[in-house]
């Protein structure tokens, strides 16, 4: 085993943080540049993670595995897929931005912010890239703990209500997954004789009776569909959001609310095939209700933040939507989405953010000709803008059209009513837009300044990367369609479920795992 | 010429109580202390000394034991009546550890709170003394004994600062109770005894798995008597009513202590009773500690969460924790056994912590203001201190990588293991508290993080000089923080330790 780039990349802002927090608290200067530090050589990893990823293997690579808590059978194992690369890459690409972004922002217990914020990185690397389910639910339930604490120290009025709503809400899910996961654990020890909550040694076992794995199943969903967060469960999500200071929102946005969709396509499809293909239906409903519901009441709100808030709450209904069509085309177009998504609305979070620091409020009413003092900012906003509505060309518009080409093949209706939220998100988008910034500008939006360097500096990345992947999503698509494509066949293999035969050219996808691997012998025959 | 019939002595192994008879000559060497030196400027340290010295000493004999049971297995001594196995020496090392908190954190209180008499140390080791023995007990007689030997001390410790009109109340409170809970567990002895016709444990189960009993109400009842005797001291619900009262009166050192200490004894005896005595009666007692476990971790949840003043939500908070472990013990597997061991072990650490820096962190001169408005914003204006009752709460709150996190994680997974529907409702149950604890844990941290407002009041208590942290508080702050981190990150040492000590 060489060096274990994926513990490294846990460790690395743990590390940071640890560092940070030693720092005498004048030393804020010190603190930021740590910050920068151990962000950006995280998000080097993470790139490095990248480039050296094999596009076609269909399984886990750069896995790394320690015991860790010997009387549980629990070990410290890590390992990526396609699923989880992105994830992390988005994770690594957020944290200095988010950072970057609260540079003028967070001016009180500056320390103290950034050594949570490193932690906050730590825990949703954990997350994403744990194969064993009890770490998984280590680093799930830390993360709750510096989440609390940015929207304790540094949100905005309501923020106790919103660091409880979040905490009690989403520890109520995870509560769930605890009881679940301890009890798939010792069933399959008593079936077995090992005890283990390796999830790839449980997910080969098939020793669950049918009631078990539907029970079961709902214990993990209850995680999952709080975090998601999936109609009727998102209500935290719009007071958080509102709450939280933008690079919480950011990361929340971006990675926090995908590690519900993650959990389900990684955990719950692999450990509960059939209770997935069984429940799939309901759940179906349940992502388009919240795209419908998520788009209805984006267009009813007053407060901007709000609005993107719900927006997130359609939009991850598009994910779920794409994950439970259980087709190779609908995992890769919720992946994407997945991945395309902290993009446009991180970038939409971080302009409202900006336009709050020069304003001070956030309600579309007090707004109002912004187009005219601020282009710049307009400008971007009309980007980020058409990029969260899915036009295409930008990144969401590959997400949404793959994920409800999904659910077209596994049955009509769904599909077709979900394609009415792709007509509601211009709506919701275009009716605060034209509030906000078209019209006469008066009061405090005229004395208004434009963006400055560094906040274009933040903004520009996330939607030049849209744009990119929106017109050329193919070196994306290519690493996760193995992934997806072993979910299933996992189902295929598992239960009587056959996934539509026009859901994948599945010739074209053999070749080419074939062609990778060859070459991949290819390099190993060249050392 | 009258022929003396010769008197049977058992053969007495010294090996086996020589830290009980560390601890009671330190505590009788102390009285004489006080008695010679009498007003002496130096009695206080000298006296802190010794007892410092006599606690190191019975946890040097402690290891020793340990490693003697572990290799030779259990020294049975006094006619059956002792029993020194690892599970003992394990608790026994708990208990110590604790004690030598309570002392340390005692030192500097005392005189804040111009107490200082060395009378405290004496009555702490004499009650960890009997807490030792409690561990060690293999006879219902001599778990009494043990019983009345920490309880008595405690109502005197608990009432302690005799200024303080709360502090005599609690005491008199536990006093009535606890009085009230030996003549219960004693009527559950006498019971038990009528039934099988012994008062030693593992005669008990020899007597019970070679006969059966046509009339089984004496047996069951006393059997009954014993878990509600035994449910007062762990402060299970329905036992629960003086913990609230009491840990809030009692001088803050010594609920720290109590919380630690007196939880880890009375579970000892819980465990060895119904796992040693009661094999056959499996199916009577679990019952009995589903509802008591169910019940203990709602309760002490629920009650928790709408509490005004820090100690009292820790009180609640530490029934919640006496839940948790009857889950372990409910289990009666030896992966809950292990569990519940390992919980002790921790829990003390925890709740140590906290109340230590409760002890520093109330304002006012003496040791009442422990509201949550006199704790606003401790965490901005001294971070360290503030930030270590936080992690100390998220630690009892079981959030990962603290040892709490770990000890539930073993709690509930020894229910899983157990396998029935009805465990998983326990499961289930238990989880769930777990959720509503963190609703008071986050208040509290919330609490701790929030600048106070500027009502007068407020300011007040804090316009007095912020109390400094001494020596030996430090030290127990430290040690308690660093097992709790240790323990959440890597587990490994300590879960090797808890499950060597499962052994009867």
């Amino acid at each position: 085993m060489g060096f274990p780039l994926l513990l490294a990349i846990i460790v690395t802002p743990l590390v940071g943080a640890v560092v940070v927090a030693l720092l005498p608290a004048a030393r804020t200067e010190v603190a930021k540049a740590l910050g920068y530090a151990f962000t950006g050589a995280t998000a080097g990893l993470c790139g490095y993670l990248l480039w050296h990823f094999q596009a076609g293997d269909r399984g886990f690579q750069f896995v790394y595995d320690q015991p860790w808590i010997p009387g549980l059978g629990v070990r410290f194992t890590l390992g990526v897929d396609g699923i989880s690369l992105f994830m992390v890459v988005v994770t690594g690409l957020l944290f200095p931005l988010g950072l970057l972004a609260s540079e003028k922002y967070i001016t009180h217990r500056v320390k103290a912010y950034v050594a949570w914020f490193l932690l906050l990185e730590t825990a949703i690397m954990g997350i994403f890239l744990t194969l064993d389910l009890i770490a998984f639910f280590v680093f799930w339930e830390l993360l709750l703990v510096p989440m609390y604490f940015l929207i304790l120290g540094w949100g905005s009025a309501r923020r106790k209500y919103a660091a409880t709503k979040f905490f009690i809400y989403t520890g109520l899910g995870s509560a769930f997954l605890l009881a679940s996961t301890l009890v798939l654990g010792f069933l399959h020890q008593a079936d077995t004789g090992v005890l283990t909550f390796d999830f790839r040694t449980l997910a080969d076992w098939n020793g669950l009776s049918g009631s078990a794995e539907v029970l079961l199943f709902v214990g993990f969903m209850a995680a999952f569909a709080i975090k998601a967060p999936l109609f009727p469960f998102h209500t935290w999500l719009p007071d958080v959001h509102t709450e939280a200071p933008t690079a919480g929102s950011v990361v929340l946005a971006g990675v926090i609310i995908k590690m519900g969709a993650y959990g389900f396509v990684r955990f719950s499809f692999e450990l509960f095939p059939q209770a997935s293909v069984d429940l799939a239906p309901i759940l179906l409903v349940l992502a388009v209700v919240g795209i419908i519901y998520g788009a209805v009441v984006a267009a009813m709100q007053t407060d901007l933040k709000r609005v993107i808030a719900y927006s997130s709450v359609a939009h991850m209904g598009f994910v779920i939507l794409g994950i439970f069509s259980l087709t190779v085309i609908g995992i890769d177009g919720a992946v994407f989405t997945m991945v395309s998504h902290p993009l446009t609305t991180g970038a939409l979070f971080l302009l409202v953010g900006m336009i709050y620091e020069r304003l001070h409020t956030r309600e579309i009413g007090e707004m109002g000709g912004m187009w005219n003092v601020a282009p710049v900012l307009t400008g971007l906003f009309i980007a980020a803008m058409f990029a969260g509505i899915g036009l295409p060309g930008f990144s969401g518009f590959v997400g949404e059209f793959l994920s409800l080409a999904g659910a077209f093949l596994y049955d009509r209706p769904f599909a077709i009513v979900a394609a009415l939220g792709v007509i509601f998100a211009a709506v919701y988008m275009l009716w605060p837009f034209k509030r906000a910034f078209a019209g006469r500008a008066s009061g405090a939006v005229v004395r208004m300044k434009d963006l400055d360097l560094r906040e274009i500096v933040v903004v520009v990345p996330l939607l030049a990367l849209s744009l990119f992947l929106g017109l050329y999503p193919k070196p994306v698509l290519d690493r996760i369609e193995p992934a997806a494509d072993r979910a299933v066949r996992n189902f295929e293999r598992k239960t009587d479920y056959r996934s539509p035969e026009e859901s994948r050219d599945r010739r074209d996808t053999e070749r080419r795992v074939e062609r990778e691997q060859r070459r991949a012998e290819a390099r190993e025959g060249e050392k | 010429m009258i022929a003396a019939a010769p008197i049977a002595t058992p053969a007495v192994d010294l090996w086996a109580i020589a830290p009980i008879i560390a601890l009671v000559a330190t505590g009788v060497g102390l009285v004489l202390i006080r008695a010679l030196l009498r007003r002496n400027q130096a009695v206080t340290p000298v006296c802190f000394s010794v007892a410092v010295v006599g606690l190191l000493v019975a946890a040097g004999l402690l290891a020793r034991q340990w490693h003697r049971v572990r290799d030779d297995g259990p020294i049975v001594s006094l006619a059956d009546m002792v029993r020194v196995d690892p599970f003992a020496v394990f608790l026994g090392i708990v208990i110590v550890a604790a004690t030598l908190a309570g002392l340390l954190l005692a030192y500097a209180y005392l005189r804040r709170e111009d107490l200082e008499a060395p009378e405290y140390f004496a009555l702490l080791l004499l009650s960890a003394a009997g807490m030792l023995m409690m561990t060690t007990a293999n006879d219902l007689v001599v778990v009494f004994v043990a019983l009345e030997v920490l309880s008595i001390p405690l109502y005197v410790l608990v009432a302690f600062d005799r200024r303080r009109l709360r502090s005599q109340e609690a005491g008199l409170k536990y006093f009535v109770l606890g009085a009230f809970s030996s003549a219960v567990f004693l009527y559950g002895i006498a019971l038990v005894y009528g039934a099988t016709g012994t008062t030693s444990l593992s005669g008990i189960a020899t007597f019970l798995a070679g006969n059966t009993l046509f009339e089984q109400t004496t047996l069951l009842v006393g059997l009954g008597l014993l878990l509600v005797g035994l449910g007062f001291k762990v402060a299970a619900v329905p036992f629960h009513m003086w913990t609230p009262d009491v840990y809030q009166g009692a001088p803050t050192p010594v609920t720290a202590f109590m919380a630690a200490a007196t939880k880890a004894a009375a579970f000892a005896a819980v465990l060895r009773i119904v796992l040693t005595a009661f094999p056959q009666y499996r199916d009577d007692w679990r019952p009995i500690l589903w509802v008591l476990a169910a019940l203990s971790m709602l309760v002490g949840a629920v009650a928790a969460l709408v509490q005004n003043d820090v100690k009292r939500t820790l009180a609640y908070s530490s029934i919640a924790h006496a839940g948790y472990i009857l889950m372990g013990v409910y289990a009666a597997s030896s992966r809950g056994r292990e569990a519940a061991l390992l919980y002790l072990l921790v829990y003390a650490f925890m709740a140590i912590g906290a109340f230590a820096v409760v002890m520093i962190a109330a304002p006012g001169p003496d040791d009442a203001k422990h509201s949550y408005d006199d704790y606003r914003g401790l965490a901005v204006r001294r971070p360290v201190l503030g930030g270590l009752l936080i992690f100390f709460v998220l630690a009892q709150a079981g959030v990962p990588l603290t040892s709490g996190f770990v000890g539930k994680l073993e709690l509930f997974g020894s229910v899983a293991q157990a396998g029935e529907t009805s465990d998983y409702v326990l499961l289930v149950i238990g989880v769930l508290s777990a959720v509503i604890a963190f609703a008071f844990y986050l208040r509290i941290a919330w609490t701790l993080v929030t600048a106070p407002d500027d009502d007068t009041a407020v300011a007040a208590a804090y316009s007095t000089r912020p109390r400094r942290v001494d020596g030996w508080t430090g030290i127990v702050l430290a040690g308690a923080a660093a097992l709790t981190l240790v323990v959440g990150v890597l587990p490994g040492t300590f879960i090797h330790f808890a499950r060597d000590a499962v052994f009867f």
